[in-house]
């Protein structure tokens, strides 16, 4: 590394504060309480539909409530997956370029699962 | 990407070793990291072997020893040996700590002795403070106001001074910090747990008005939020502080100022 001749102090402030990462943190919480509730809902619904077949669960997926609330699940799960991959990438990932790269494919990743798991139940949904 | 070995030429190899005086009956061996930068050479670990019956209850006291009778060259820093100072932080038998404060008997085997962790060595025990104290520098640690200057100290009510608690007995040794994971990885922008309970400190103080300022400089994705409630640091801490829960306290107040 060339010698810098930058004091401590300013290599220690860097760049500054980015003003931001609360939003991050409330997310990462608020669809971690999203996601529990959903899943024990899911779960009820499980036990409730054991043994159903095939239309009895294209009948399950056509009730608007319950291809609502599927949809909110799928959303809370991406959006927390992607919160929570985020920090691991700042974490152990380094290099600028590939930094950025894992970022943004996170980001297409979680969203292009996002839109094809609602798909999916639009499409079970409207089969009823 | 993160560091999960040292470089080769950071790699200890076996060093030399010291035996206790003939007629010995305590021994004890204590093995220490050894690295002079004139050497050239990679880092050693030294075996030294002393009679804890000619030696002080503390790992301090065997380190005086082995310098002052054994081996002259052997270097650490050390000062008020009562676990004020904060010098004589290393890590001992695999937990960072003060040496001072550091009993022998409570070492199972040989007691191993080390730098702490993931610092710059600049020689055997030492390491380089330079960025931890300019991180320190960074979040402002003294009184801040704008009013006009009290005629009289300025006052605080009993229980306004005991938020100050577990937070102003830090003495600044580093032990969490550098015991900290997220602090490994990522040093150079996350401030790490001793300069957070530090900036805490005077966020908590009700004299400060400066605690939106405080606030606005650590909300950051790495000088703050790079804590993801390891706790190393409140395990490590000699003092018995917890400085994760001054990070969250952190964190709960700048949630607060959004609702």
């Amino acid at each position: 590394m060339a010698t810098s001749f930058r004091t401590p102090l300013a290599r220690a402030r860097g760049l500054g504060s980015a003003k931001e990462g609360v939003h991050h943190w409330k997310l990462q919480r608020i669809t971690s309480i999203s996601e529990l509730l959903l899943e024990i809902w899911f779960v009820t619904q499980l036990i409730r539909m054991a043994g159903s077949g095939y239309s009895e669960w294209v009948a399950w997926f056509s009730s608007p409530i319950n291809a609502s609330l599927m949809s909110a699940w799928m959303i809370s799960i991406f959006y927390h997956t992607k919160l929570g991959v985020q920090v691991v990438i700042e974490d152990y990932v380094h290099g600028r370029p590939y930094k950025i790269a894992a970022l943004l494919a996170l980001n297409l990743v979680a969203v292009a699962l996002a839109v094809a798991a609602i798909f999916s139940i639009v499409t079970i949904s409207l089969r009823g | 990407m993160a560091e999960f070995a040292l470089p080769k030429n950071s790699r200890p190899v076996e060093g030399e070793r010291h035996k206790a005086a003939d007629g010995a009956t305590n021994v004890k061996e204590f093995r220490i990291y050894r690295y002079d930068p004139e050497w050239g050479t990679n880092p050693r670990i030294d075996t030294y072997e002393l009679d804890l019956d000619k030696c002080g209850p503390m790992v301090l006291d065997a380190l005086i020893k082995i310098k002052g009778e054994v081996d002259g060259t052997l270097t650490f820093r050390r000062s008020c040996r009562e676990g004020i100072c904060g010098s004589c932080s290393m890590n001992i038998d695999g937990e960072n700590t003060l040496a001072c404060l550091k009993a022998i008997d409570d070492c199972k085997g040989a007691v191993k002795i080390y730098p702490l962790p993931h610092m710059e060595v600049i020689k055997d025990l030492v390491v380089d403070f330079t960025h931890f104290w300019a991180q320190y520098e960074s979040i402002q640690p003294w009184l801040k106001t704008e009013s006009p200057e009290p005629a009289r100290e300025r006052v605080q009510s009993v229980e306004e001074r005991e938020k100050l608690d577990g937070l102003y007995d830090c003495i600044l040794c580093a032990c969490c910090t550098t015991s900290c994971p997220s602090y490994w990885w990522n040093g150079d922008k996350y401030l790490g747990p001793a300069t957070l309970l530090q900036a805490h400190r005077w966020i908590a103080d009700s004299r400060d008005e400066a605690t939106g300022e405080r606030l606005d400089d650590l909300e950051d994705p790495f000088k703050l939020y790079r804590c993801h409630t390891i706790m190393n640091c409140a395990n490590t801490c000699p003092k018995g502080l917890n400085p994760a829960k001054a990070i969250s306290e952190i964190k709960k107040l700048i949630v607060e100022r959004t609702l």
